[in-house]
């Protein structure tokens, strides 16, 4: 394999560019893969959250462009994903042209399906090759598929390949090589009725001399009655509409139309070729394998029973398995700060910089990989086996109702432990609508950050005042309470905010297959490259923004400021308080980020957050695990104590207003958790926001309404139990 | 189309294990187009392969394959129950 570097769509303009199309659930990442190896590129159509993923492949020793267009069900562009194939098909998308051939995967388990849109690519003259994909499969049930004939039927070379295997790549390579110099013409009769077809051509003569040009299946359509765009425009011309009337009449006096013909010829002549071309080898088993595993998966007692398990697996996974190698990846950081650090002691500035700044971004960023590549392991996995559309299945109920999809458990589900391989795996959701409203609900579940500062305030209100029954309820409440607002959200998100229709839900339940691990490598690697790359970035610059907020303006001389500060005070006092940690907490509060926890404390005062607890939410906004250490801090305590330390407890017990008042009372210490809960304190889940909208739009909506939600209902329990005494 | 009667067979009302046929499909609607993609032409006949089992969706076979479709968003499409052949 030579490993120059991959031809990229946008240079080649003499590279040849070949699309690789098909129905969702065809198998085309699998061809995909085996056509361009490691040779992959993925980003994002401009303006939309289509992903683009490109390749490049070997194809007669030449180098060739190849673009794996999203899957879609016919050339209605009725979604996203297909209107987004529709652009690449037709050359419409920004620097890129028209691909000079089609590879149409094709399943073969589903041929008169999969047939209906070759019509539609065949009438609209498009380049075509046929790859047959899942004949191992209809194999295994007594029947294949006669190529030959096929090919004949269809006009163009059809090649079956079994991707993961490796099977029929070769011919593949060498029908694209061959139809890229002299491409076949596929068959276009598809029988519909002479007459019909006459007055479609001239009418499309008619029309594109009037300068519309409007494919014959449209043209079509619209003569038939159905829904049709062009209809509209004809209306707007004379001439024109006379003659779509004057067709009409005509075609039926041979009977009446009816716009159910179109769709109902096609798939007809699926039927036909279906028919003609599949040979069974022994009759068809009374229960296929695929009946029998859904016997049990669908069952209503033994489907939810083992969706439980799965789905218990799949977070018990993130949320403990991760454990041990997000502490590798965080003791490697501090063994690299370890390292990095005397060598930059020259300059106090750089190394606080690079250690606090630059090495503690890298960490930030690093650390969620784990859970993200197991995360997309289990997805690509349960997808690629067809379990995820049965869990889809059994879910779809109970998540339905309110405007979501039954696929919204898993990233849901996820976010449980971690919102960032939630909002990715969000992309199991077909539809954009519902796939949004998932995204924007995602980090409200309470995530594994969250924990700390539930288990600190807890143990130091709830669980000495209240018992250890009531602390394990209020840990529980916690976990509750961001699915239970999420509810209303989405009914509100659904009813306005995101525009769109959502299409009519369509769940197919492929036939069960065997996981195919180079696909399952390939995806986990994929998608860490992609959040390394743009969430990761963002991620690295944040941390690098928030550290010098912490750190400057810090002038010369101010540390022995402070020690000698420390100096005067009673010996009492020193004795609470080391002088390290005294300098440290007047070093926060003297920087740019205390300065401004103390500005806005009125604004937190109704909600009974003096300045200390205001910083400390302050400088956990970019990542909330670090509200326990800044708390540490502030508290004169150093920043490395956890959620079980006693002294902080204490400490915030203790703690009180000028006044005298206590600072934090039970009612204000759920009010901090709900603020924790509900808040939106994580700069990884709006870069991965950003990367999965491919806008600022959603991840500034979705920091808006949940800062302000937690904020409301931070005041509104503060003030409730000031009522309440 | 006037020449179809219909049992009134709606998709809320089918079974597991029933079998039915595609009457007529609503031209106008603006969701029956992705349906009829999906193979639920007029004439088309299917059989209820379940029922999920909080009610929804339901699973057909159609035209070879596995489809699931909400009952609430098929209401173009009218059905009639195929009389058991076998």
């Amino acid at each position: 394999m030579s490993h120059c570097h991959p031809a990229t769509v946008e240079e080649s303009s003499e590279t040849a560019l070949v699309g690789l199309v098909g129905n969702p659930n065809a198998g085309k990442t699998t061809v995909f893969n085996s056509l361009t190896g490691s040779f992959q590129k993925v980003g994002n159509y401009p303006g939309v959250t289509v992903e683009k993923v490109t390749g490049a492949a070997d194809i007669g020793g030449h180098k060739v462009a190849l673009i794996d267009v999203p899957g879609l069900y016919s050339l209605e562009a009725a979604s996203e994903d297909e209107r987004v194939a529709l652009d690449v098909i037709e050359g419409r998308v920004r620097d890129m042209r028209s691909p000079d051939l089609l590879v149409y995967v094709m399943d073969a388990s589903n041929l008169e399906r999969n047939l209906y849109l070759f019509t539609h690519l065949a009438e609209a003259r498009y380049p075509l090759v046929v790859a047959l994909t899942m004949t191992d499969m209809l194999e295994s049930e007594g029947a294949r598929v006669d190529t030959r004939r096929m090919s004949d039927m269809l006009g163009v070379d059809v090649v079956p390949i079994v991707g993961h295997r490796g099977r029929g790549v070769r011919q593949l390579r060498e029908a694209i090589d061959r139809n890229l110099k002299s491409p076949k013409r596929a068959e276009r009769d598809f029988g519909f009725p002479v007459a019909l077809e006459k007055r479609v051509e001239e009418l499309c003569e008619q029309l594109a001399l009037a300068g519309l040009d409007y494919p014959t299946s449209e043209v079509r359509q619209a003569l038939l009655g159905g829904r049709s765009d062009v209809i509209r425009r004809v209306e707007e011309m004379p001439r024109l509409r006379e003659a779509f009337e004057a067709a009409k009449a005509d075609l039926e006096t041979e009977g009446p139309l009816r716009p159910g013909l179109e769709a109902g010829t096609r798939y007809d002549w699926a039927a036909m070729v279906q028919k003609a071309v599949v040979r069974r080898t022994r009759p068809p088993k009374r229960l296929s394998p695929t009946d029998r595993l859904d016997w049990i998966l669908t069952h209503r007692v033994f489907g939810l029973a083992v969706f439980l398990a799965i789905m218990y697996l799949v977070f018990q996974s993130i949320y403990t398995f991760a454990l041990p190698v997000m502490d590798a990846v965080q003791w490697t950081f501090g063994r690299l700060s370890d390292l990095v650090s005397p060598a930059l002691a020259g300059s106090p500035v750089i190394q606080s910089a690079v250690v606090d700044g630059l090495i503690a971004g890298l960490s930030a960023m690093m650390i969620f990989l784990p859970q993200i590549l197991i995360l997309f392991f289990f997805i690509t996995l349960l997808e690629g086996t067809g379990y995820l559309a049965r869990a889809a299945f059994l879910m779809d109920r109970l998540l339905g109702w309110c405007g979501l999809n039954g696929r919204a458990f898993i990233p849901l589900l996820s976010s449980f432990a971690c919102a960032i391989p939630g909002v990715m795996a969000a992309r199991v959701i077909p539809d954009p609508k519902s796939r949004l409203a998932t995204i924007l609900i995602a980090p409200l579940m309470s995530c594994s950050a969250r924990l700390p500062i539930y288990l600190l305030l807890i143990g130091a209100f709830v669980e000495p005042q209240f018992g250890a029954a009531w602390a394990g309820f209020a840990l529980f409440a916690m976990h509750l309470l961001g699915l239970l607002v999420a509810i209303p959200i989405v009914f509100v998100l659904n009813r306005g905010l995101i525009r769109g229709k959502s299409l009519p839900f369509v769940l197919e339940l492929p036939p069960f297959q065997w996981p195919k691990w180079r696909d399952v490598w390939r995806t986990m690697f994929l998608r860490g490259k992609v959040f390394v790359k743009i969430a990761g970035t963002i991620i690295v610059a944040m941390s690098i923004l928030i550290w010098a907020l912490l750190y400057f303006p810090r002038p010369a001389g101010e540390t022995a400021i402070y020690e000698s500060q420390y100096a005067t005070l009673p010996a009492e006092a020193r004795e609470k308080v080391t002088q390290e940690n005294f300098v440290q907490r007047r070093q926060i509060e003297n920087s740019y980020l205390g300065r401004f926890g103390k500005t806005i404390e009125p604004v937190f005062r109704p909600a009974g957050f003096d300045w200390r607890l205001s910083t400390a939410i302050l400088a956990a906004f970019p990542a909330r695990e670090v509200v326990v250490p800044s708390l540490g801090i502030i508290f004169s305590l150093g920043g490395d104590v956890d959620q079980h330390s006693g002294d902080l407890r204490q400490a915030l017990s203790e703690a009180t207003w000028p006044d005298g008042r206590p600072l934090v009372t039970p009612w204000t210490a759920v009010g901090l958790m709900v603020f924790f809960a509900l808040c939106c304190q994580c700069m990884g889940t709006l870069a991965t926001v950003r990367r999965e909208t491919n806008s600022w739009k959603w991840p500034l909506f979705m920091f808006a309404y949940m800062t302000a939600l937690a904020y409301l209902a931070a005041v509104g329990i503060n003030q409730l139990g000031r009522l309440v005494g | 189309m006037d020449n179809h009667r219909t049992d009134g067979l709606k998709f809320s009302g089918l079974r597991q294990g029933m079998r039915a046929r595609v009457v007529s499909v609503c031209a106008h609607c603006p969701d029956v187009r992705r349906l009829v993609e999906m193979g639920l032409t007029e004439g088309t006949e299917f059989r209820v392969v379940k029922v999920a089992p909080l009610g929804d969706p339901v699973e057909i076979e159609v035209r070879g394959y596995r489809l699931c479709l909400r009952k609430g968003e098929v209401a173009g499409i009218e059905i009639e129950q195929v009389e058991a052949a076998r």
